[in-house]
């Protein structure tokens, strides 16, 4: 039998956790010299609160069959995604330097190759889907595992998120939980400007889903969410988040969506994360 | 000439040969898309609901959705017509199924142009060529019902990725009760030395009635059911090709990216020799299935005139 080992952290353990983590996801992209900084850096806080607050889970043995199942539907956003899962134990922290590398572990965007990765990645809208099968699985299994699955906003554009939350509250997934990154750009520029997704929270009631709002960087908050989430589903989270947060020119801008910093930039960086 | 057989829709074959390994196989789950009583899998919708889950005609999600319950040890078996199943969700077969190898089993029907007044929309002609596209998938084309039992029956033990492709009509039976299907090997039907047919699907009665024609005319032809296309049975094509030296594909598909192209891709790296493609050569509008057929050169005659082509280009 598993047994689940990770740490849980208080929510000052987690703020600390967190700008450790964003330095370690600039270094990642700057040594790759590639990457999705801008989304890694929006959705590093809530990581941080389901790996070390919410999600039962054995890095030692990641397919432990009663694992709560955590799905990165925005798989670009693996830097972020890997940090998190070096600091859970699944891989050492020295691995992270094989993102993007030939025969490296850590492919550009999260592959099951990885240790505590589910799901393959790189087309947006798919996450939902993939969330369910598990959640339908574990009711076909008489298991209470839970599963969360993280989406950007930008992706709720793919007509592939609403077949799937349509067919999660008509097939009563309760025990699957979406989460937004709502950082309100997307790659090109504003999430406004290229498709309106407001009022994104009617959207999803109106598909029959509990929905929850929160601050994405405020862990207690985040965790709070997290807590309400199990009174019958499905729930969507909505974390309003800064695209770039920590990083001041990085924060809402859409320039820092998919590439990686220079070598200045990083500097500069890093003495705003110290 | 054509023999007289007995026909039988492989989609019903389909679906009561799946209601069959309920018990033995607990991990099956069927996945549906509003054309259950059309692919036949609302026998198991009626008989195990709980296993049972449909979605609408949303086949991205069907997809996706299978792939997270293949993900979490479950075999599930998503049916659609093939228009719908391959081309609809590809990304999501590509990303989600083939390149991490899920266990998941496509089985569609509809396939081809023997959906014949509904037009070209609903014809699947592109299907094989997609699905041979995708690495780690396993693409079969069973010839007819007692075939198609023993596909379906494979799909269960085997691990990966899987697409069969069935279509709407009754196809003509050319196995007896004692056949033994075996995934990735060709079968050979019929011993010849003068030319090769190679055939899938609904050209195999085809196939074995040109060669009986041909026999007649004193030419012997080797035909091969290759119900497999992928991964093809490489030994029994270049076995074909150098036994015989001139080989016939014939296919209800587009002539790029099928059964043809295999074949001549497996005989232009290994043993050069003349192939004849009988094979869909664009779209082709609304009629009777048996009118499309003639008028695309799908029959035994269109068969018997490649294979005569053929001959007459060996060296």
């Amino acid at each position: 039998m598993a047994v689940v080992t990770q740490p849980m952290l208080t929510v000052e353990e987690m703020r600390a956790a967190a700008l450790e983590s964003r330095r370690e996801i600039l270094k990642m992209i700057f040594d790759a010299g590639s990457g999705h900084t801008g989304g890694s850096l929006s959705e590093i806080d809530i990581l941080i609160s389901l790996y070390f607050g919410v999600l039962r889970y054995d890095p030692g043995a990641p397919d432990w069959p009663e694992r709560d199942r955590f799905v990165l539907s925005k798989g670009h956003a693996s830097p972020g995604f890997y940090v998190t899962l070096a600091r859970a134990g699944y891989f050492p922290a020295s691995e992270l330097s094989s993102y993007r590398k030939t025969d490296g572990l850590l492919q550009g965007h999260a592959h099951p190759i990885t240790p505590g990765v589910e799901m393959n990645s790189g087309s947006l809208g798919m996450g939902l889907s993939f969330a369910l099968g598990h959640a339908l699985a574990a009711r076909l299994d008489g298991r209470n595992y839970r599963v969360f699955a993280l989406l950007g906003d930008g992706e709720c554009q793919e007509g592939e998120v609403w077949e799937a939350a349509m067919s999660a509250a008509h097939h009563g997934a309760d025990n699957l939980t979406a989460i937004i990154d709502r950082n309100r750009i997307q790659n090109d520029r504003f999430t406004d400007e290229v498709m309106t997704l407001e009022p994104l929270a009617d959207r999803w009631r109106d598909f029959g889903w509990n929905v929850i709002s929160c601050d994405g960087h405020e862990h207690a908050d985040v965790l709070h969410a997290l807590s309400e989430a199990t009174d019958g589903g499905p729930t969507v989270i909505i974390a309003d988040t800064v695209k770039g947060k920590g990083v001041s020119f990085m924060e809402n801008n859409p320039g820092f969506h998919g590439r990686a910093p220079t070598a200045d930039e990083y500097e500069a960086a890093l003495k705003e994360l110290a | 000439m054509t023999t007289n057989r007995q026909s039988a829709a492989t989609r019903e074959t389909y679906g009561r040969t799946l209601l069959t390994m309920a018990e033995e196989h607990p991990d099956i789950v069927v996945l549906g898309g509003d054309l259950n009583v059309s692919t036949f899998v609302h026998l198991w919708r009626d008989q195990y609901p709980d296993r049972f889950f449909d979605f609408g005609p949303a086949e991205q999600n069907i997809v996706g959705v299978a792939a997270g319950l293949a993900a979490a040890g479950k075999i599930p078996f998503v049916s659609t017509f093939s228009v719908f199943g391959t081309g609809r969700p590809y990304d999501q077969l590509r990303v989600l199924v083939s390149q991490p190898s899920l266990n998941v089993k496509l089985i569609c029907t509809h396939a081809g142009i023997l959906t014949g007044e509904d037009g070209m929309s609903a014809h699947s002609i592109e299907d094989l060529s997609l699905m041979c596209a995708l690495p780690s998938f396993s693409v079969v084309t069973p010839a007819d019902a007692p075939e198609t039992e023993q596909v379906i029956r494979s799909a269960a033990t085997m691990q990966g990725p899987l697409y069969v492709r069935l279509p709407r009509a009754a196809t003509p039976v050319v196995h007896t009760d004692g056949y033994r299907f075996r995934m990735g090997e060709g079968e050979v039907m019929r011993e010849g030395s003068d030319v090769s047919i190679i055939a899938c699907g609904s050209l195999v009665a085809p196939a074995l009635d040109a060669a009986e024609s041909l026999s007649g005319q004193g030419i012997q032809a080797r035909v091969i059911n290759l119900h497999t296309l992928a991964p093809a049975d490489e030994p029994a094509i270049i076995a074909a090709a150098h036994e015989t030296g001139a080989i016939v594909t014939a296919e209800e598909h587009y002539v790029h990216g099928g059964l043809g192209s295999i074949v001549a891709g497996v005989v232009a790296r290994n043993q050069p020799v003349p192939v004849e493609m009988v094979a869909l050569h664009g779209y082709t509008g609304s009629g009777p299935a048996n009118e499309l057929m003639a008028k695309n050169g799908l029959t035994a005659h269109g068969v018997e005139q490649a294979a005569l082509r053929a001959i007459k280009r060996k060296r």
